[in-house]
């Protein structure tokens, strides 16, 4: 089965048990957090901060509920998983993503509750963790503050509405996907409203293969947005099922268009 | 010793008074004669920023002969303070009335200076500021510290309902416009003709959109534009003489940015690759171009997808 390190990752903070079972390396943001994050997150696994994976984000936090990272690690062959974490957040991995019939590459949205060092993970077939990622400066609250949605009352309304497109790459037989699922993503840290978020995206394609699956938690925006790679041609049909913490199911399907004259 | 509570408290009042001129938070207010009578205090064309102390929006002192009327009055108490005493020096009048031209901190918070009896403002204005003043404040002393000590949260007292004011025979014209924000205020001196244009002008520096209507933007730079008038003062950047300048480019960078948002959503750009997109050349002298291009991703993209990215669920009819 899948290890959930969403969920395994509360255990272990709220213990402060922290035992570093790997020499991680020094990290160069200097974070409080760094070694019981790689505890909790690569565990036993050498890890490395590598320039080879970009994680990307815009020069200024403008809205901390909704800060858009991407994770783009193409460069290195025999991706496995992907993470995005930050290490001062209370939830602090917002993905775990495994592009298993996919281009390494996402990009998503996530809840900012303060300055701190938000980085990309990503594990090769060799069970090495390759890592990069930067500070951020943010206004607080990102996620302890209500959803709009709660806010303006309507999210039951729209839950679950599903927006997408998929276009076909420069690279054949690549495709990239679009994802947008209205749903507010509650945090749980809200005064009286407990967590509820998605917390699993699969793709699949026309025969069934999945091609990309990951677990996402309520540190990512509400109303999340997804962009990923998947491996499919021009015409097929890529399947989408999106889970929340209430076992809902979001149905949607998207087709690859054809390629068009450049 | 141990310091009771009290006394450290009664310590720390006294020293208020002197960092209140604490040289390393002093604004420098450098007013500029733009028109007969007419001075502009040129703000950084930068980010708020702890190094400009917020200070990065124009300011007008307009001298009448009831008094001194300044449009915008700064980001804090500090500024506002400064702000009066040089203009009312240069004057030689009381400062009879602040105009505040929308809801943003850089134009407004420095109201806590003055009477609330003389600040007056668009309706929408004194709404937007009373429900988002508290997180605007929050922000201002979260990026600038010290450079806001005393600044508190006030509202304009007057409701502007009228489309001028007379000043003991200066009279102003009051525009009540909106798409930088729900309600934007324009002034126009009768006398000079010049144009006080608020943010709904930016002048070689980009457009900034967090409360933003671009239609209804591009609705009031029409106005502006057919509206007789000579020089342009804008909310940001440099006087513009010509009075058409301004207004242009404020115009060509709104177009581009909905052009590119609408095409980079359409093409399957994510929030942080349309934020990189290339800015074409003829906005290359335009400060805080790269800067105000991500701010406005964050502002109008979530919006643009669900207008444009079609629905894909299977329950969807």
């Amino acid at each position: 089965m899948k290890r959930r390190i969403l969920v395994a990752l509360l255990p272990l903070l709220a213990s402060g048990a922290v035992v570093a079972r790997a020499p991680y390396p020094q990290d160069p943001l200097h974070s409080p957090m760094w070694t019981a994050h790689a505890a909790a997150i690569f565990g036993d696994d050498p890890v490395r901060f590598d320039p080879r994976i970009t994680l990307k984000y815009p020069a200024i936090a403008e809205n901390q509920r909704s800060f858009p990272v991407v994770l783009d690690a193409r460069g290195v062959a025999g991706v496995r998983r992907m993470v995005i974490f930050a290490d001062l957040n209370p939830i602090p991995v917002a993905i775990d993503y495994r592009p298993s019939d996919s281009a390494a590459y996402i990009a998503t949205r996530i809840k900012l509750d303060q300055r701190t060092p938000v980085r990309g993970a990503v594990q090769l077939a060799d069970g090495q963790w390759l890592v990069s990622g930067g500070w951020i400066d943010a206004a607080g609250g990102g996620c302890s503050a209500p959803p709009l949605s709660r806010v303006r009352g309507d999210w039951a309304e729209h839950l679950g509405e599903l927006r997408g497109e998929a276009w076909a790459t420069g690279e054949a037989g690549t495709s990239r996907l679009r994802l947008m699922v209205r749903h507010p993503m509650d945090t749980g840290l809200v005064g009286n409203i407990p967590t509820y978020n998605i917390e699993t995206v699969t793709i699949t394609s026309a025969t069934g293969a999945v091609l990309g699956e990951l677990e996402m938690s309520a540190a990512n925006s509400e109303d999340p947005a997804l962009t990923v790679m998947p491996h499919a041609a021009p015409g097929e049909t890529l399947t989408i099922a999106a889970r929340d913490t209430n076992g809902r199911i979001y149905p949607a399907s998207v087709v690859v268009p054809g390629m068009r004259a450049p | 010793m141990i310091l009771s509570r009290r006394s450290m408290l009664g310590g720390m009042l006294a020293v208020g008074p002197a960092s209140a001129l604490d040289p390393r938070f002093t604004y420098h207010i450098a007013p500029v004669l733009v028109a007969d009578g007419i001075w502009m205090i040129a703000g950084a064309d930068e980010p708020i920023l702890p190094g400009n102390g917020g200070a990065i929006a124009n300011i007008a002192i307009v001298a009448t002969p009831a008094g001194t009327v300044l449009v915008d009055c700064g980001p804090s108490l500090r500024y506002a303070r400064a702000l009066k005493a040089v203009a009312e020096g240069l004057t030689g009048k009381p400062v009879v009335r602040v105009f505040i031209t929308h809801l943003h901190p850089d134009h407004g918070m420095g109201i806590t200076a003055f009477d609330p009896a003389i600040v007056a403002a668009l309706p929408g204005t004194i709404s937007e500021m009373a429900r988002d003043g508290r997180g605007f404040s929050d922000a201002m002393y979260r990026i600038l510290g010290d450079w806001m000590r005393g600044t508190d949260l006030a509202l304009p007292a007057i409701s502007i309902a009228s489309d001028h004011e007379a000043f003991g025979g200066r009279s102003l014209r009051l525009l009540a416009l909106s798409g930088h924000s729900a309600a934007d205020l324009a002034l126009l001196d009768e006398r000079t003709g010049l144009l006080i244009g608020g943010d709904l002008l930016f002048h070689h520096r980009a457009p900034s959109t967090p409360t933003a209507d671009l239609a209804q933007w591009r609705k009031s730079l029409t106005a502006l534009e057919s509206l007789p008038h000579k020089g342009a003062l804008p909310g940001h950047g440099p006087f513009d003489p010509s009075g058409t300048e301004a207004v242009a480019q404020t115009r060509d960078w709104i177009d581009w940015l909905e052009t590119t948002l609408i095409d980079a959503v359409r093409s399957g750009l994510d929030m942080v690759e349309a934020g990189e997109i290339a800015i074409p050349e003829r906005f290359s002298a335009m400060a805080a171009a790269r800067y105000e291009l991500q701010r406005s991703v964050s502002h109008l993209y979530p919006a643009l997808e669900n207008r444009l990215l079609p629905r894909v669920d299977k329950q969807a009819d």
